[in-house]
């Protein structure tokens, strides 16, 4: 019996989860919870999934020993090597997953929100890929620090809108893309890019990125000596942790998702109820949805994924914070050490690795290394100068 | 058992008038004469936004007047306690976000709504199956909860939502986000006339009906309308007069069209 819970048709992982959305959307979200599930059973739909994760996302991505850093820090680190993939981080299982069940449910166009933009991406390029149409919202914010993922997606065919309400980041962003889907359910599906929002899509997202835990957990055993100790991604709203932990939540391993000092929904927030679910929320003593603040845009968010709340709530993952400079140490750490320029996201794993790495020695850390750096170069020249 | 909301409705609608229901947004400056406007100027009932720093079923006209709101430091408790104060002869309904409920705890938030006079509840992102522990402390409190009746729910869908609903079956208009249209959507009267079929209570039509002509449109289907954005933008640009004029405009169409 797995501890990763397969939610009922309330989506409920304990008290988290659930399904808040206005009555517009909730035969929506019934039908996919029927279209995910019946697709999911479904081998023919399976092989397909699979077989494109595999042409063209470029699966199985590799697990990396880094060597050097490893020897540096006295213990043994692993890379799931999810910047790998087409298209640069782990996102695009997901919407691989979601744009095939679009496809099967009739649907012509997707809607996306982003936040540094790899989700948007990664959904530009599976609308191109399946010939359906594509509009993604991104806070303004986050347009202006990742001009390049704007152009990408633009590229890719997508139309691009930058969210100015609110703070302008990410939870704008998919604020947005309820508005838009509230008004388009009948020819769109809403393409979530994290482990959140109304059931099933913490659960279904969860499934089409457990893939990264599933092949990891065979790697480790196959070519590194087992399970590792420690488990270890970023967090903001959770897609890549929790398919990583799929993997290992029924191991011994310790699971440690890391998240932004200045978004820390686990750490800092209360249960809360936002994008359609239940979650740690940051708020206000009224419940006003607390303005995140993180270096990385696709961390820059108040909630996190309600399976992530759970998992803290029974004890079985932990959820500390690290600093914007710790992130930024970690950034450079990797790149000089390893040669591996990570994503913003995943130098929160790294960080938390390098800050705690005296108190795991001898050990065997596999992170999740859930992005590529190349979309953070031109802010961290802003950033670093000349201080290389 | 019919409350304060309810039987004001049933009153207007015995009569063969029709309802008219303007929403003003709590803490924007001059909510609390624009509320008095709609009282003295024929609204049988007025709603009251709680504003929410994600909200997701407004459109921008109501966003920058919930967003204003906040910026002036307006929170659920302060725009209670003037609430308190406002004694208009007509009863009140709040429309606020789920978390707001959530946050303040379901008990002491209907209790909340009680002390400050309000007679109903509207909270557009809580569909029936998440209803019940807000229901339940709704329905203990003596608060009527107004469900929410959407164009893409299956005819076995209606009739458990106004089985549920208290005060009226709030008839959603339109696919789509509260702000102004330049001509009622062909499915606000379609939905008004599936949802009639299935209660007795009030149905009122919201969402994208934007003026006098198309209140009186939906009107011949439904049992009222409730104004949002259109409201709102004459709060924003004319201040509460102009709020007053505008719902005297549509109260006399609608009774020269339902007398």
């Amino acid at each position: 019996m797995s501890i990763l819970l397969t939610p009922g048709s309330d989506g409920r992982f304990g008290e988290f989860g659930g399904r808040f959305v206005p009555e517009t959307l909730v035969p929506a979200c019934q039908e996919l919870e029927v279209a995910f599930n019946d697709a999911w059973t479904d081998p023919s739909f399976r092989e397909e999934l699979d077989r494109i994760l595999r042409d063209y996302a470029g699966r199985p991505s590799i697990v990396t020993e880094c060597h050097n850093l490893g020897r540096e820090l006295g213990i043994r680190l692993l890379l799931k090597r999810e910047d790998l993939n087409h298209t640069g981080s782990h996102k695009i299982n997901n919407v691989i997953g979601q744009a095939l069940l679009a496809k099967r449910m009739g649907k012509t166009r997707l809607v996306a929100e982003t936040g540094a933009g790899q989700h948007g991406v990664a959904s530009a390029t599976a609308a191109a890929l399946m010939g359906l149409e594509c509009k993604v919202y991104m806070g303004a914010v986050d347009v202006a620090r990742q001009e390049l993922n704007v152009f990408r997606m633009r590229l890719l065919g997508a139309e691009v809108e930058a969210v100015n309400s609110g703070s302008r980041t990410l939870k704008d962003a998919v604020n947005e893309a309820m508005r838009d889907w509230v008004a388009t359910v009948g020819d769109t599906h809403y393409c979530l890019g994290s482990v959140m929002g109304p059931h099933p899509y913490p659960y279904m997202v969860r499934q089409f990125h457990r893939v990264i835990g599933d092949e990891a957990r065979e790697q480790c055993r196959a070519s590194f000596g087992g399970d590792p100790d420690v488990v270890v991604a970023c967090v903001g709203g959770g897609s890549n942790a929790m398919g990583i932990f799929s993997g290992f939540v029924d191991t011994d391993a310790r699971l440690v998702g890391v998240e932004p000092a200045g978004g820390a929904a686990v750490k800092r927030g209360q249960p809360g109820v936002v994008h359609g679910m239940k979650s740690y929320l940051m708020q206000d003593e009224h419940g006003q949805v607390a303005e995140a603040h993180s270096i990385s845009a696709g961390l820059d968010y108040p909630g996190v994924g309600p399976e992530h709340s759970w998992l803290s709530s029974i004890g079985r993952a932990e959820y500390p914070t690290v600093t914007d400079d710790e992130v930024i140490e970690a950034f450079k750490v990797l790149s000089r050490t390893e040669g591996i320029i990570p994503a913003l996201e995943c130098a929160h794993a790294l960080a938390w690795i390098l800050r705690e790495a005296h108190t795991m020695k001898g050990r065997t850390v596999l992170m999740n290394l859930s992005g590529r750096g190349d979309k953070d170069v031109a802010q961290m020249m802003t950033v670093l100068g000349d201080d290389l | 058992m019919s409350g304060r909301l309810e039987s004001a409705l049933s009153s207007r609608i015995a009569t063969g008038g029709k309802c008219l229901v303007p929403y003003i947004t709590g803490g924007y400056p001059g909510w609390v004469d624009a509320v008095r406007a709609c009282a003295a100027n024929g609204a049988d009932a007025v709603e009251i936004g709680l504003p929410f720093s994600d909200p997701v079923m407004d459109g921008p006209i109501i966003q920058q007047a919930s967003q204003v709101a906040l910026d002036n430091g307006a929170t659920p408790v302060s725009i209670l306690h003037e609430v308190r104060t406002l004694d208009v002869g007509i009863p009140l309904a709040v429309m606020c976000y789920y978390n707001t409920v959530f946050h303040a705890g379901h008990e002491r938030f209907a209790a909340d709504l009680v002390a400050a006079g309000v007679s109903a509840a509207i909270v557009p992102d809580l569909p029936l199956e998440e209803s019940g522990p807000w229901c339940e402390a709704a329905d203990a409190a003596g608060v009527e909860t107004v469900m929410l009746a959407a164009p893409t729910a299956p005819d076995d869908r209606l009739p458990r939502v106004t089985e549920r609903a208290h005060g009226f079956v709030y008839s959603v208009g339109l696919l789509g986000v509260t702000g102004e249209r330049a001509s009622l959507a062909g499915t606000a009267t379609a939905l008004a006339a599936r949802v009639k079929k299935v209660t007795d209570k009030p149905v009122l039509v919201g969402v994208g009906v934007s003026n006098a002509e198309q209140a009186v449109e939906a009107g011949r289907v439904a049992d009222g309308v409730i104004m949002g954005a259109s409201v709102v933008r004459r709060l924003i640009e004319g201040g509460p007069d102009a709020v007053g004029s505008y719902v005297a405009e549509v109260r006399a169409a609608l009774d020269s069209a339902f007398g």
